[in-house]
């Protein structure tokens, strides 16, 4: 049984020179799971909705902000190059042009989705 | 704080992005819970961006040039989430532009700072898994632009072919899997990876320069697949969990989306991106057969006899910005008792969905607006149908000539009605070229005209001529 050190230590650090495809096992677990996951709740997704849900997903993709973010982040210098860095500052803003505008857009459009009920108050 | 407890922060708050993400995606399944379901993407958005933040790679003397990019996005992001809705494919085409141009920034350089590292950390897994983020990301962003222009008909929407399009096409794909492999069989050679990153944003362009405006639906989910997928291979870069679930929720989510199109026109993937659908030419010069036409008026009397009336709508109304003056046909119909169905076929309109979004823009109860499975069960009760700016959706020789192109593709079963009403500019063939048999029907009257004006004459022959305007 690893214990909770190993375990973290593995998540904090990628393993470096090992590189056997079997520590990427976990990750390619999770990854067919959450697939999985995805196919079967996109399945019930209201086919009314199939517009919005495309500008969810474009907002839900630009997670690889947190990709950015950890290139960005390290202060430039030594081993890590401050062009480098630029190219994570450029992925950042293209990351969160689709976080706003995803988010702010699915809002916009879906608050235009009337039932017929609340007219019948009017 | 030790490192170690931060790590246990960063992680847990990944974990409970991934529990929202997937609550968000789930709350879209009805209109009622899907505002739930933005607020649940927000959050888990914030947990990933603040978790990540928490990360100590992360330095303090980074965090006001990373709100400083946050900001510089933004500002591009507010204005395009308020274009106006036709133009909504365009936007959301864009959009997986900036979503593959980040995963390739992410991907090269993480490359050229493990190479200038020594390289012991350009495993072959991992520089397989860059080689695939920076293929992924390059061919989204370059064929996602290409698509957007297409939409904004900056770029001819025609199908533009060449000879030998699949074979050079098939080389670059090949080329650029050459140099991952050489890459991945040695990462020290890193005069291939500019190679690799020119030959996936050519294969963008070049993918989608023969695909026509009929088949952007399945292009943009297609797009929004590879998107995700770019993600998830940066999540196996980088050993992020988080961007492998979200990745992987986003690359189902176009999968899906690009099968229902498909089905929907009754294509294979392959067809769509090989096939050119647009240039198909129907054989012109057939016998013009006789059509019968009606005024608005004698239109708007037949559907006030009808006690059922479906109207298809279909890209053409949105073109006319008709959306306002079918909600007033609708409200006049819908005052008299006489029951208003739209019948929305899955491939109407610019991507999957739009004509529902348009339609509610005009305020027409969502209850209203059908599926076609479910109204083609009931055509055959239905007294008037009104076909507004569709026309390859309900041409009868999908179901009845094997050698029609668009033979087997599902249709709303407008003829099976027992009158149909059909509003056109002309006789011209539609987006596909292919000549329409429904107009020539006993059963159909033609009405010709802009879909806007034609269908608000019939709306104030409804009102009792009474000027609204």
């Amino acid at each position: 049984m690893p214990t909770p050190e190993l375990i973290l230590a593995a998540a904090a650090a990628p393993p470096a020179e090992s590189g056997s495809l079997l520590s990427y096992l976990p990750l390619a677990f999770v990854f067919v799971l959450a697939t999985f996951v995805g196919l079967d709740v996109i399945r019930h997704v209201s086919r009314l909705l199939h517009t919005p849900l495309m500008s969810l997903t474009n907002a839900i993709s630009a997670v690889v902000i947190v990709g950015a973010i950890l290139v960005a982040g390290p202060e430039p210098g030594g081993d890590h190059p401050l062009w480098i860095s630029v190219l994570g500052y450029a992925a950042i803003a293209a990351a969160s042009v689709n976080i706003v505008s995803g988010f702010l857009i699915t809002q916009r459009m879906l608050k235009m989705f009337k039932s017929r009920e609340p007219e019948a108050k009017r | 704080m030790s490192p170690e407890a931060r790590e246990l922060l960063v992680q847990a708050g990944y974990l409970g992005a991934t529990v929202l993400f997937i609550f968000s995606l789930k709350w879209m399944n009805s209109p009622k819970s899907a505002p739930r379901g933005v607020w649940a993407g927000v959050a888990a958005m914030a947990l990933g961006v603040g978790g990540t933040l928490l990360h100590p790679a992360v330095a303090v003397s980074s965090l006001p040039w990373i709100a400083l990019a946050v900001m510089a996005g933004g500002l591009i992001g507010v204005p395009l989430s308020r274009v106006p809705l036709t133009a909504v494919p365009q936007r959301t085409a864009l959009s997986h532009a900036f979503g593959g141009l980040a995963a390739a920034l992410v991907g090269t350089a993480k490359y050229y700072l493990w190479l200038q590292e020594g390289g012991a950390m350009l495993t072959p897994f991992r520089t397989g898994a860059i080689a695939a983020e920076v293929l992924l990301g390059g061919l989204t962003f370059t064929g996602s632009l290409m698509a957007a222009g297409k939409l904004q008909e900056i770029i001819p929407t025609r199908p533009i072919t060449y000879r030998g399009q699949l074979l050079v096409n098939f080389l670059l794909l090949a080329g650029a899997l050459a140099c991952a492999a050489g890459l991945i069989l040695d990462p020290s050679r890193h005069y291939l990876f500019p190679i690799l990153i020119v030959l996936a944003l050519l294969f963008g362009i070049l993918l989608i320069l023969p695909i026509g405006g009929a088949d952007m639906p399945t292009v943009i989910a297609l797009l929004n697949s590879y998107a995700g997928l770019s993600a998830v291979a940066m999540g196996f870069v980088l050993d992020n969990k988080l961007l492998i679930t979200a990745g992987a929720l986003d690359g189902s989510s176009g999968l899906i989306l690009s099968i229902i199109m498909c089905r929907a026109m009754n294509r294979s993937f392959t067809n769509v991106l090989f096939g050119a659908f647009g240039s198909v030419q129907a054989a012109a010069g057939g016998e013009a057969r006789p059509v019968k036409s009606a005024t608005p008026a004698d239109a708007a009397e037949l559907m006030e006899q009808a006690s059922t009336v479906v109207i298809v709508p279909g890209y053409g109304m949105a073109v006319a910005q008709a959306q306002h003056r079918v909600r007033e046909l609708y409200d006049q119909l819908a005052k008299r008792g006489i029951s208003v169905k739209f019948a929305i076929h899955p491939v109407a309109g610019r991507m999957p969905g739009h004509m529902n979004v348009l339609l509610a823009e005009a305020d027409i109860p969502y209850d209203d607006l059908v599926e076609m499975e479910e109204i083609n069960a009931e055509m055959a009760q239905v007294d008037v149908v009104l076909v507004l700016g569709a026309n390859d959706v309900v041409n009868p020789a999908a179901k009845t000539n094997p050698k029609s192109p668009i033979y087997g593709m599902p249709i709303i079963e407008a003829d099976r009605a027992r009158t149909v009403l059909a509003v056109k500019r002309s006789m011209n063939p539609g987006f596909a070229g292919i000549e329409n048999e429904l107009y020539t029907l006993d059963k159909t009257l033609m009405v010709f005209g802009d879909a806007k004006a034609v269908v608000g004459e019939m709306a104030k022959a409804l009102s009792g001529g009474s000027a609204l305007h």
